[in-house]
């Protein structure tokens, strides 16, 4: 990516902006213009809402929006991981009648995978679709469902055959969360939040052509929602900053975030708020403490130097180079800088670790950081998954044995 | 901000590599760390005729091949690797750069072009007995009759100082304290008033040395009393390549390792299929990650004329320091017993990994440095 492209897509997109950029616009019309000129997700395919540009412009992208505080797609939560998965596998039909209001905030979305009885073991899901002749019938009980109490709809994995090895006797689906059969109660989590939901489903039907990819290939599609989840880890902290500005746009873009943002709304701090520690540290005095600022040097180090590894992952894969081992790591790393974080916080705040709420450094904000972080290390695949990852897939070391290789309706599982 | 090696560096790397797992087997460097002076001139000679490496960062004008710091990290990595036992670290990482940190041009002129042809053999002598590596603790003293100058006191830790044919010495001016008064000098190897002794170290294939200096007469290197800038400049470089080094020998223990663990059998099984192996590696693994990008970050951006180089140092040096010495304790771990003994080749790393965890600083040091001069923008 050389200066002078990056410097003409600055110009262009600084000259659509002004051309365009209209806080009177209603939030949905706004973001539909994006789509139609591709502003929106330039990443994407210029067929479907994009402009085919590299990753790495996205910053440079967005500094240009900042500038005139122009609004954005709506890009936080599962609505992006449905995205990704519906441009690699969905059909024209899923593209078309989804990614557009993915991309305006009309419809919310979310994860249909974790159960009580299988979580890491994704492929040991037991909620089964059956097909009566005309739609597919969906029974079964989620777990940890983030936002499915805000969700339209669901990335569903269920088994539709139980007599083949697990992972071949899933498939993926579409699933309407607003219809009769799905029932979604809340579930609160150790930090106060209710984020993540406990999702029953009854006799809900979803009609064939929901079904992404082909019957029994569910485990495949699954990964590619995986793998932008994993990539990812930490795009979810770049929730939309709250502008403060007047006008409508911006009163409704403040609304969307109290609502169907609301269960993201402590994600940046399960990540350890890094960015909090130099200014929390100099405002109490703690900074002037040696082994504090050891510990605040090994976070700073740990965390600049996941930020280069994954910045050498995408300068290898820019330059069409195969993806060495920096690419695998991004989650692990993030969950280390985390757990460290939360170390390096409680030893600034001191006793004011003990106070939460208005009591609480920053109202609350630290303590929630405190409490926050244990998510990180298991939402999305456990450090130890992670772990049995690197080992097999990039150190090439040998699998465990198995104990479920069988067809599926013979594998012992928890009994729920 | 470059972040990934170009085609010509990776072709680069390719022969560094090559020349160097040819030229410095384990049994090589088994048989020069028992040696006294610790390389083999003619891999030496080598070195310098066929790959031109001692030229690598000389400038062309003074005799080199002008390549920047990406290239000799690269060359660094791979030493690393090969644990090769050779006075490349002493003579241009630390001789070299710090003569065009601070020479006049006639003094780079006259030097570097023997440093770059491998001619001479140099090294930079710091460090005294306090073991610290910082400009106040430097207590050798510049005494001044006139124009001369004659030195006075007694270097430690200076490496390869018992073989190098010309010593840069950092030494202070009469009276000066501090960061005042810094000044470098350059001394020949067998100089009349100059002792050296072989020091018996952790490492053997990292030679070190005391020098003492009993009113040796000394050329003033670029201006007396104005080193301060050119020390600090020298030691950043200097720990940026060492890390560099140690991601090298990191990488090796960590590909000898898992490949261990995969023909080990106990309990019916390759030890690498437990997971108690598995993600003693896969954390492995991600140390070494890090730490090369974080090495790599500060060599690219030296190179890039970043003014963050300083930090940018300090946190490779304690991320490749922490990374290395883990992961060689590690090693030894997984190949249990055997892992212990003599014969087998991890102790040789490890010890590397011991000697350069401290050398230059420690970590602890390198982290309270960075925050020192921690700023926006890193
Ligand atoms: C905040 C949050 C949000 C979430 N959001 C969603 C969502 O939107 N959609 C969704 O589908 N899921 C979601 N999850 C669920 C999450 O993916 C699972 O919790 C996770 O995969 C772990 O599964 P589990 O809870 O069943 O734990 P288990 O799988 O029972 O694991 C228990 C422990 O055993 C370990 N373990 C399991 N298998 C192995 C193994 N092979 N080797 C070594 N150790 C092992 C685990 O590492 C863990 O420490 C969310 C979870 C959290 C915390
Ligand atoms: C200083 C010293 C003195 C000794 N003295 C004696 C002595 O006097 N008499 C004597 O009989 N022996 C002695 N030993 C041998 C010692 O008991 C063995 O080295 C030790 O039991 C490990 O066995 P190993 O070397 O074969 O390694 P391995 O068993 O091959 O182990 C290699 C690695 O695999 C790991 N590993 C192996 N199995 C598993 C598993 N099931 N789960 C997870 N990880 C596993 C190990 O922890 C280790 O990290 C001595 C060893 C040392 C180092």
């Amino acid at each position: 990516m050389s200066n002078l492209t990056v410097n003409a897509v600055k110009e262009e997109v600084r000259a659509w902006l002004q051309e365009n950029w209209d806080a009177g616009l209603s939030l949905v019309e706004w973001r539909n213009k994006l789509a139609d000129s591709g502003w929106g997700v330039p990443d994407w395919p210029g067929q479907w809402y994009g402009r085919d540009l590299p990753v790495a412009m996205l910053p440079e992208i967005e500094e240009e929006f900042a500038e005139v505080n122009a609004v954005g797609v709506a890009r936080s939560g599962i609505r992006m991981l449905a995205a990704a998965t519906i441009l690699e596998h969905g059909n024209d039909l899923h593209k078309k009648e989804f990614l557009r209001r993915i991309l305006t905030g009309e419809d919310t979305w979310c994860q249909l995978f974790s159960e009580p009885g299988s979580g890491s073991d994704l492929a040991g899901a037991t909620t089964r679709a059956d097909f009566d002749g005309e739609n597919w019938i969906v029974n079964g009980q989620k777990l940890w469902t983030t936002s499915a109490h805000h969700a339209d709809y669901g990335l569903l994995l269920a088994r539709t055959d139980w007599d083949v090895p697990k992972h071949q006797g899933l498939t993926y689906f579409i699933l309407d969360m607003t219809q009769p059969g799905v029932d979604v109660h809340q579930v609160k989590q150790m930090n106060g939040h209710a984020s993540f939901n406990q999702v029953f489903i009854t006799d809900a039907t979803v009609a064939p052509q929901y079904r992404v990819d082909e019957e029994g290939a569910g485990w495949r599609v699954a990964m590619t929602t995986l793998a932008h989840e994993r990539r990812n880890a930490d795009g979810m902290n770049r929730l939309n900053r709250d502008s403060g500005l007047p006008g409508a746009i911006y009163e409704e873009e403040r609304k969307e975030v109290a609502t169907v943002m609301e269960p993201y709304k402590w994600y940046p701090q399960r990540a350890g708020r890094v960015d909090l520690v130099m200014q929390r540290a100099k405002q109490t005095g703690r900074i002037e403490n040696a082994s504090v600022r050891q510990e605040i040097a090994k976070l700073l180090i740990m965390s600049k130097s996941a930020e280069w590894t994954a910045r050498r992952a995408r300068a290898a894969q820019e330059l069409g180079m195969p993806q060495g081992p920096e690419g695998s790591l991004g989650k692990l790393a993030a969950s280390n800088v985390a757990k460290q974080a939360s170390g390096v916080h409680t030893l600034i705040s001191g006793a004011d670790a003990l106070l939460t709420g208005s009591d609480g450094a920053m109202d609350g904000l630290i303590a929630e950081v405190l409490v926050s972080v244990p998510a990180v290390s298991i939402a999305g695949g456990t450090d130890e998954i992670q772990r049995n990852i690197i080992a097999e897939r990039v150190l090439g070391m040998e699998k465990e044995p198995r104990f479920d290789s069988g067809p599926f309706k013979d594998v012992p599982r928890n009994v729920v | 901000m470059q972040f990934a090696f170009t085609e010509e560096q990776h072709q680069f790397k390719d022969v560094v590599k090559r020349f160097l797992r040819e030229k410095s087997p384990t049994t090589e460097v088994r048989r020069l760390m028992e040696t006294d002076d610790g390389f083999d001139p003619v891999v030496w000679k080598q070195l310098s005729d066929e790959l031109a490496l001692p030229s690598l960062i000389v400038p062309e004008n003074y005799g080199g091949a002008g390549f920047g710091f990406v290239e000799l990290s690269i060359v660094m990595e791979e030493m690393g690797h090969s644990l090769l036992c050779a006075p490349y670290f002493s003579s241009v990482v630390l001789a070299a750069n710090a003569i065009l940190n601070v020479g006049t041009e006639k003094q780079k002129l006259d030097l570097l072009p023997q440093i770059a042809s491998g001619s001479i053999r140099a090294t930079l002598a710091v460090t005294e007995s306090s073991g610290r590596w910082n400009a106040a603790a430097v207590e050798l003293v510049a005494e001044t009759d006139g124009d001369e100058f004659t030195l006075q006191g007694e270097k430690c830790f200076v490496v390869d100082g018992h073989t190098a044919g010309k010593i840069v010495v950092v030494a202070r001016l009469e009276g000066s304290e501090g960061d005042d008064g810094i000044s470098f000098f350059v001394v020949d190897g067998d100089a009349p008033g100059l002792t050296k002794s072989l020091l018996k170290t952790v490492d053997p294939t990292r030679k070190l040395a005391r020098l003492e200096f009993n009113s040796v007469q000394a050329e003033p290197l670029g201006e007396p009393g104005a080193g301060m800038g050119a020390l600090t400049k020298t030691l950043d470089q200097a720990a940026i390549a060492l890390s560099n080094e140690m991601i090298g020998g990191a990488q090796y223990l960590m590909d000898s390792t898992v490949e261990y663990s995969k023909v080990r059998m106990q309990f019916g099984r390759v030890i690498g299929s437990f997971q108690a192996i598995k993600h003693r590696c896969a954390d492995m693994l991600l140390l070494l990650e890090l730490a090369k990008s974080a090495a790599y970050r500060a060599a690219a951006a030296l190179d890039e004329g970043d003014e963050s180089v300083p930090v940018l140092a300090n946190m490779a040096k304690s991320a490749a320091s922490d990374a290395y010495i883990q992961i060689a304790a590690d090693s030894i771990q997984i190949h249990g017993g055997i892992g212990f003994t003599w014969d087998q080749d991890t102790h040789l790393w490890f010890k590397r990994a011991k000697s350069s965890e401290v050398f230059l600083g420690d970590p602890a040091y390198h982290r309270e440095l960075m925050m020192q001069r921690w700023g926006e923008g890193i």
